[in-house]
């Protein structure tokens, strides 16, 4: 077992509190930071090789430093807290169980890149969360942490708590500052960036929640230690959610260096003695890997290398009695479902793939169903304005091309030869 | 001002310049939906994609601007293959109702699909249903199956005309194009988005359904509304007269000019066309005496009138032109009312029974297209403030002969019973335009005007923009442009000029009146020029007219 990082206070219920989290020795990376200055804390993030735990896996310290120099306007902080990812529930731990976590971490972001207001955006399901972090950042005020002349420094800084409304697309970060600013969910296309024109119209940092809560442990014992613990690339330990056919699903944390096999065992392995036969390792987003490929590490390069992606460290373990057809209509559903619309690929695509999926569970499937699905895709591979669709091609692609036989067998058969009958009734979204 | 290559063609275009618009210069179309010019940028269509060199993959033309040494590709294989792909998924839900959908002919799903697209069609599935014939505004009619959400319309709603009745509601294949609640799209501007739907979601109810767009012919012209002066395409039926109730003009389309209107304009000017093939119409000179009408030929009707002229003298005339007319009828008019006979009373100005509608976009509350021409070219009495002194003198009983043009004084911003008691106190009334009205059942000799769609010449907009307006359809039975009119008249009574066409009468004007120096009729083009400011010029003055 790896020593806790991001999970320290999991454990700690009092760590909800200001004075509990303060007594761990809270706050004192912020004490720390506010000395280091905004070029000492970037250069221990650089240092620390983290990257950025939403699901891109973009290095954190390049972010902040396409902040431009010259500027006239704010700079925003935006923290990403629409974890909506399916398989992905670690930002709802760190929400309810270390909220002052978050806090310093927002904070100390916020004083290297020199922003002064920072937003949270929640997901609107998260309504727990979002009141128990309401609450520290009240305490966080009351106490003077947040606010103006914060611990003597001179540095002011406000927090904005706003909550979503349910949709996935406003987890993407356009899309996000989008909502934020009160208008319909939808990305902006690009460019400009948001680190050049982002939350109205300033330039701004979007950052998961898990990334800034990386934030404060690396200013207190340094880069060179967070990035020991991780990968040649990758810094650090992460957050993962595994969940699915496992014994002990639940949140655990692990270098970004570990295997997936490890990191299955560690959930106690597949549940009720089956086999394995897939595991989505990154969030409903990454391709699947079979039962034969988990001997990977799960940093943003190993999965990369593996052909998926670490995304947002939602691990999905699919046992034998999986079916992969089945399985991928109801990812399909999903995308169908959250395409926000607005550019054609994705708003026509996710909606016939999400069909066709439909029409081989119910036995009407046609033999070119499945190089139809495959070459839908890999067309509209990077074609769209956000990252939102190419994330849906993950799973078209790869549930078909590594469970091939399976559609095969549906579409020849009308049925299922995992599973004697189709489950799921078939509808729309 | 950057300089880049398209397609191995090198082209410079000022910074700023996207790579539609910059392909657009060396005539290279890159096939779009969602980019206008006149809109913020959507990038939502996906179809403008080009290669750039040394990029991993193609990118949307719309949303990049052209830079120095870029080098772009709008015909690679990938592009063309993603072209063709983005045609199949615009078209999968697309309900293919083309037999019964008026944009059929003008539609771009159609024109893309033949140019780009061309594939095999693979989608089995049922599509999406939505609704379709949906009133959205007293203009505009929804089907929004055949909507492929490119948001023009709600961009145009958001920015042109800033009231954003439109959205798009829903989400992913369910995307809906609809109204806010509470609303209705009635703002004075609403049929533009008509035009600029690029497919057969937003249709025009007064045209729906009365012909087929490629039975029509269009003609180049300008809006008669107002003084603004859009430049519009006429476009007329005449091949199928079965279709469209007969009428020969069955819709105005906004034509582009950047000095005037840009791709706009406003639902009056556009629904306004009405009069052209009304049963008001005139169509044949005519002499009314003793309660019988009887019919004219215009040799007759043109001695009739002249006989009028020289019996009432200049102290007996009335003259009451209108800025409906063209510079060339009011610069014939000039010649032979003010220069040769030396009429004391007349003028053009007869204020409107109510003030018109204007606003910061495009209209203008001077509901004539000519008014700033008829001022230039010398009419209008100095220190009245309209007309009125022409009717107070036939109130007086000083004139025996009234001439009105398109006027209906009976219904205009004068006292009605001091309008009736001026009619009857003429002798003669003479009423010259293309529709009947009140006024012009109580004139003794009627002449029948070419309506604007029917005759060609030019007029002078509320900016000082001299535009031409061509002929689209003929003149309905015996009717003739004013000018014509006007020329005929003054030969009868012993006097000529040049100009037996439109193009001369305007060259003599441009010749003689100094707002107009330099300008030609042929070098007036499409667009139009603007006449010479009085700073620069001599003061414009009628007085100052060389003779």
């Amino acid at each position: 077992m790896t020593e806790p990082v991001l999970s320290r206070n999991f454990d700690r219920p009092e760590a909800r509190t200001l004075a509990g989290y303060q007594a761990g020795g809270g706050y004192e990376a912020l004490r720390k930071a506010l000395g280091l200055g905004p070029e000492g804390i970037a250069a221990e993030v650089k240092k620390a090789n983290l990257r950025g735990l939403g699901g891109a896996g973009f290095p954190t310290a390049t972010k902040w430093g396409f902040i431009p120099a010259k500027r006239t306007g704010p700079v925003y902080l935006v923290v990403n807290a629409d974890e909506g990812e399916p398989g992905t529930f670690k930002d709802r731990y760190i929400l309810e169980r270390d909220p002052h976590a978050l806090i310093e971490g927002m904070l100390i972001s916020a004083f290297a890149i020199g922003c002064h207001t920072s937003f949270i955006y929640i997901r609107g399901e998260y309504v727990e969360p979002w009141r128990i972090f309401s609450e520290a950042v009240r305490a966080a005020e009351a106490a003077g942490l947040v606010g103006a002349n914060i611990l003597g420094s001179g540095f002011d800084h406000r927090i904005i708590v706003h909550r979503g409304a349910g949709a996935y697309i406003c987890g993407e970060e356009t899309g996000l500052i989008s909502s934020l600013e009160g208008k319909k969910g939808w990305p902006k296309v690009k460019p400009p960036f948001p680190a050049i024109k982002g939350a109205f119209g300033q330039p701004t940092v979007v950052n998961n929640v898990e990334t800034l809560a990386a934030v404060p442990p690396i200013v207190t014992r340094g880069g060179e230690w967070f990035a020991g613990l991780g990968s040649k690339t990758q810094g650090g330990t992460r957050l993962y959610s595994v969940s699915g056919h496992v014994a002990r699903p639940g949140v655990y944390e692990a270098s970004v260096a570990i295997t997936l096999r490890a990191l299955i065992e560690q959930a106690g392995g597949v549940a009720n003695g089956r086999r394995l036969k897939a595991v989505v390792p990154g969030g409903s987003s990454a391709p699947l890997l079979r039962a034969d490929e988990i001997d990977v590490t799960m940093d943003v390069d190993g999965l990369r290398n593996a052909g998926t992606m670490a995304g947002s460290a939602g691990v999905v373990v699919m046992d034998e009695t999986t079916c992969i057809p089945d399985a991928l209509h109801v990812v399909a559903r999903f995308y169908a479902h959250e395409s926000c619309g607005q550019c054609t690929p994705c708003r026509e695509c996710t909606g016939w793939i999400y069909k066709i999926t439909g029409r081989i569970l119910a036995g009407k499937g046609v033999p070119q169903d499945p190089d139809t699905i495959v070459d839908v895709a890999r067309r509209g591979t990077g074609s769209t304005i956000c990252a939102f669709y190419d994330g849906a091609i993950g799973p078209y692609i790869s549930y078909v091309e590594k469970f091939r036989a399976e559609f095969d067998h549906h579409i020849r058969h009308g049925a299922c030869d995992v599973r004697p009958t189709p489950a799921r009734r078939v509808g729309t979204h | 001002m950057p300089k880049l290559t398209i397609d191995g063609q090198s082209v410079e275009v000022p910074a700023g310049t996207n790579l539609i618009e910059t392909a657009r210069r060396l005539g290279i179309e890159v096939p779009h939906y969602c980019y206008h010019p006149g809109l913020p940028i959507a990038g939502a269509c996906r179809l403008c994609m080009v290669d750039l060199e040394k990029a991993p993959r193609p990118t949307i033309a719309c949303n990049t601007q052209a830079a120095d040494g870029m080098v772009v590709m709008t015909q690679t294989p990938r592009v063309l293959e993603l072209r063709r792909s983005v045609m199949e998924w615009h078209l999968i839900n697309h309900p293919l109702d083309c037999p019964v959908c008026d944009q059929a002919g003008e539609c771009w799903l159609q024109i893309y699909y033949m140019q780009h697209g061309l594939y095999e069609p693979r989608m089995i599935d049922d599509k999406v249903h939505k609704p379709k014939a949906v009133p959205i505004g007293p203009h505009v009619m929804l089907d929004a199956e055949r909507c492929i959400l490119c948001s023009r319309c709600v961009r145009f709603c958001d920015t042109i005309t800033k009231t954003g009745e439109l959205g798009i509601f829903n989400r992913g294949d369910h995307s809906e194009l609809g109204l806010f609640p509470g609303t209705t799209l009635d703002n004075a501007y609403s049929g533009n988005v008509v035009d600029i739907c690029p497919v057969g979601a937003l249709t025009d109810r007064d045209f729906r359904f009365q012909a087929r767009v490629w039975y029509l012919d269009r003609g180049k012209s300008v809006c008669p509304g107002c003084a603004r002066g859009c430049n519009i395409e006429v476009h007329t039926n005449t091949k199928r007269a079965h279709h469209a109730q007969g009428r020969r003009v069955v819709r105005l389309k906004p034509r582009f000019n950047a000095a005037v209107n840009q791709w706009w304009i406003c639902d009056e000017g556009r629904y306004g066309f009405g009069e052209v093939d009304a049963p008001s119409r005139i169509e044949r000179p005519e002499l009314r005496e003793g309660g019988t009408a009887r019919t004219l030929t215009w040799e007759e009707a043109v001695a009739a009138v002249a006989d009028g002229l020289r019996a009432a003298g200049p102290e007996g005339t009335g003259v009451l032109l209108s800025s409906r007319m063209s510079n060339e009828d009011l610069w014939l008019a000039r010649r032979l009312f003010g220069d040769t006979l030396g009429v004391v009373h007349a003028d053009f100005r007869v204020p409107p029974r109510t003030p018109g509608s204007e606003d910061d976009l495009l209209r203008v509350a001077d509901k004539t297209p000519n008014r700033r021409g008829a001022e230039l070219i010398g009419w209008g009495r100095a220190g009245a403030a309209n007309g009125r002194h022409v009717l107070e003198a036939a109130r007086a009983g000083r004139l025996r002969l009234l001439w009105v043009f398109d006027h209906d004084l009976l219904d205009s911003g004068w006292p009605r019973a001091e309008v009736d008691e001026a009619l009857a106190r003429v002798e003669g009334v003479v009423f010259q335009g293309p529709n009947a009205n009140e006024t012009s059942a109580r004139a003794h000799v009627v002449l029948p005007s070419a309506a604007w769609v029917e005759r060609e010449g030019t007029w002078t907009n509320v900016a000082g923009r001299v535009q031409r307006f061509w002929r689209a359809v003929l003149p309905r039975g015996d009717a003739r442009p004013d000018w014509e009119i006007l020329g005929a008249v003054a030969r009868a009574l012993g006097h000529d000029w040049p100009g037996r066409r439109a193009a001369g009468v305007f060259d003599d004007l441009a010749a003689r009146v100094p707002a107009f120096a330099g300008m030609s009729y042929r070098t007036l083009g499409d667009e139009g020029a603007d006449v010479v400011p009085p700073a620069e010029g001599r003061p414009i003055d009628a007085r100052g007219v060389a003779p």
